[in-house]
């Protein structure tokens, strides 16, 4: 069957389920624009290309499917390299449609070519520029195989104009197969038997969990095995919602801005089990001094995860969840394991922990009339019943959300964890939006990220996404400034913001709704205002300027050197 | 440690760039690079020295056999191997060292590729350190010129 470049495309994005997209157009792709109005796939007009792909992120994470993007050549390209970075890092499966010059004009330097392919090479799981018409329906379905397979990741199509308005075949589907590219999804028998023994003998086990428990979505099986052996669990900031916050083995996230429990526990701990999270330097502080008493166990289906940053004990390459569910049927089976037995041994470094929780809980100091940011989050959380999705920016709100926003539920936080993008929540938030219709979503922000990404306040209009944005109104860049107040004696040397736009009226410039409230008694009627609003809106919270966020680990120091306060 | 690394890949354009960018990406040292089509002309072997602590070289197999267009890594020292490497060097030959020249090459088993009146190309085959060692002897007399292949490499095959 014959038919344009533009017709298979639009004919593969339905084939692969693709329901909405986010795209902004432009000269050498104006026909698949034009293909896709006839379709029933749904373009989301962004107002500038990163918050395209910020969305597409969001709207793949909520739905547990790729999501899709797709811009024009050129700066159209260029613009997607922040959001495409930022799903790399943050293993988000994706596929990146660009324009591109005819195949002929490549090479010599058109209006609006640019390498994009060469730009994005150490930033996708994979790309590929199509050449020959012929190869574009594989090509495609192979894209959305890499990216949604093995460890998940952005994967990016660079579509020269001739070859989209040029007569293709369209090949009917068979499953993708690859000579050079088989994720290994079950685990080594013989490793799960090891890890389960070395469990058993465990006296002081952490469960240390990440993305890769969300993107396998294997919640449920990792919650069975962390409550058949009773296992207190640390969450990375990507493994949030992976186990229940509120749940009594929850010890919240560690790492830089973790909990004192959760650190202290890795650090105390003598088997740490690590579930689809990668040590990052974020979360181990000073290698040589992290865990320093504990084996390794360590589940990813990436093999170069393993032993990249520590040195493991125990790998097992495998999914999370097919590994996960191995060990719990070999637990299934043992005649001697008694799970009372079990919970007795491990009741002294419970009881060790509470004792830690009981010491230094989260919190923060309240001041009267000034409104603190962790009470903004506290309340958000109260009147959401802790069910709305929440997607945040990059600094002090994140890691606030992070904090007092007790995850229950997976694929309910958006945040650019790895690449640490400001401008992501809000666009996240319209991309989840877009994915659950019925959903609370709530961007936490900052005031200095939200205008990286502000424009997208028309998009978020124009497609009648009812996000409320929560601004921590600081003045500042705050997370720098903090760093400034500690350890730059106080120079805020180009943090301050203090002369910032009047998000009210900026609010309402959009067609959008704005409030704001400036003391502690204003925070409450804010947000139920907020909640009841079927608009965008804007919650303009001006905080305590120079709040902290604390458990604090200074960078390159270990993870039991925290500041407190 | 010094470590030979034999990769078969997908001989499709872009393929060695994202090699080379794993490389500089990610801070690892390539000594020599040598790459060509096999007996499969839609695939290549590339053979890469590279120099680090084990950790380091396991990352580098690893992170080559992620790239989807890879199809197998080797450590090719895990096991026996012959290496080989060419050189084509240019050297002084006037009159009073021109017979000495000669003999030289001869020694090595190298041979004359051009000749003028006062140098001698000789094209030299062998592992690494029979390079180095004609580069050590010729330089007294003189090198103009040398341009070298980088190293390729192949596992010895079983004896039994």
């Amino acid at each position: 069957m014959k038919m344009t470049g533009a017709e298979a495309i639009v004919k593969c994005l339905e084939e692969q389920g693709v329901e909405v997209i986010f795209g902004f157009p432009g000269g050498v792709i104006i026909d698949l624009f034009d293909e896709l109005e006839k379709s029933s796939v749904t373009n989301v007009l962004v107002r500038h290309e990163q918050a395209a792909v910020h969305a597409a992120d969001a709207y793949g994470r909520v739905k547990g499917e790729v999501g899709v993007a797709l811009v024009t050549s050129g700066p159209g390209a260029t613009n997607t390299v922040t959001g495409i970075a930022s799903a790399y890092c943050d293993s988000i499966p994706m596929v990146v449609f660009t324009g591109q010059v005819p195949t002929g004009l490549i090479g010599n330097d058109a209006f609006q070519e640019v390498d994009i392919v060469g730009i994005t090479r150490p930033c996708t799981k994979h790309n590929y520029l199509v050449k020959d018409p012929n190869e574009l329906v594989s090509i495609i379905r192979e894209a959305f195989y890499i990216a949604r397979t093995g460890r998940p990741g952005p994967v990016l199509i660079d579509l020269p104009k001739d070859v989209v308005i040029s007569k293709v075949n369209f090949p009917e589907p068979t499953p993708v197969k690859m000579q050079t590219y088989r994720p290994t999804y079950e685990p080594h028998p013989g490793q799960i038997a090891k890890a389960c023994k070395e469990i058993l003998k465990a006296k002081r086990p952490v469960l240390y969990i990440g993305g890769g428990v969300i993107a396998s979505d294997s919640n449920e099986e990792l919650t069975e095995l962390a409550t058949k052996l009773n296992i207190p669990t640390t969450m990375t900031l990507m493994g949030l919602g992976g186990f229940p916050g509120t749940h009594k083995l929850s010890m919240g996230m560690l790492g830089m801005h973790g909990t004192y429990f959760a650190n202290m526990a890795v650090s105390k701990c003598d088997l740490l089990i690590a579930v689809g999270s990668r040590f990052d330097d974020r979360v181990t502080g000073k290698i040589a001094d992290f865990a320093p008493h504990a084996k390794i166990i360590h589940i990813d289906i990436d093999p170069t995860s393993i032993s990249k940053n520590v040195k493991v004990d125990i790998p097992i390459v495998a999914d999370c969840k097919y590994a996960l569910t191995a060990m719990n049927r070999w637990l299934d089976v043992q005649k001697d394991f008694n799970g009372k037995e079990q919970e007795e041994k491990l009741g002294p470094w419970l009881d060790e922990i509470n004792d830690w929780k009981r010491k230094h809980p989260l919190g923060y100091v309240e001041e009267g009339d000034i409104i603190k940011p962790q009470f903004v989050v506290q309340k958000l959380h109260e009147m959401t019943n802790g069910e709305a999705i929440i997607s945040t920016e990059v600094g002090q709100n994140q890691m606030w959300a992070a904090q007092f926003y007790h995850f229950n539920n997976p694929r309910h936080f958006l945040t650019s964890g790895g690449l640490g993008v400001m401008g992501y929540g809000f666009p996240a938030a319209i991309g989840a939006q877009m994915a659950a219709p019925d959903k609370t979503v709530i961007d936490i922000a900052g005031d200095g990220s939200i205008q990286m990404n502000i424009q997208e306040l028309a998009t978020s209009r124009q497609y009648k996404c009812p996000v409320k944005i929560a601004i921590l109104n600081n003045g500042y860049l705050g997370m720098v400034r903090q760093w400034q107040e500690l350890f730059y004696d106080k120079r805020y040397a180009g943090t301050d913001l203090s002369v910032g736009p009047d998000f009210v009226k900026l609010a309402e410039a959009y067609g959008a709704v704005g409030l704001r409230a400036t003391k502690v008694s204003e925070v409450e009627p804010v947000i139920k205002e907020a909640l009841a609003t079927d608009n965008t809106v804007i919650m303009d919270f001006v905080i305590a300027r120079e709040e902290g966020v604390y458990p604090m680990v200074p960078a390159g120091k270990a993870t039991t050197e925290m500041l407190l306060s | 440690m010094k470590h030979t690394i034999s990769v078969l890949l997908q001989n499709k354009p872009g393929v060695l760039s994202r090699v080379t960018g794993l490389f500089s990406g990610r801070g690892f040292n390539i000594e020599s690079l040598s790459v060509a089509e096999t007996l499969d002309v839609g695939v290549s072997c590339l053979t890469l020295v590279t120099r680090g602590p084990d950790e380091i070289i396991e990352q580098i197999t690893k992170q080559l056999h992620k790239l989807i267009d890879v199809i197998k890594v080797v450590d090719v020292g895990d096991s026996e191997f012959v290496e080989r490497e060419m050189a084509l060097i240019r050297v002084k030959a006037e009159s009073h060292t021109r017979a000495e020249v000669l003999r030289i090459i001869d020694i090595f088993r190298g041979k004359v590729v051009d000749v003028s009146p006062k140098s001698y190309a000789v094209e030299i085959t062998g592992p690494r350190s029979k390079i180095k060692a004609v580069i050590d002897i010729l330089k007294p007399i003189g090198i103009q010129e040398i341009v070298r292949t980088g190293t390729i490499a192949m596992a010895r095959a079983k004896k039994s």
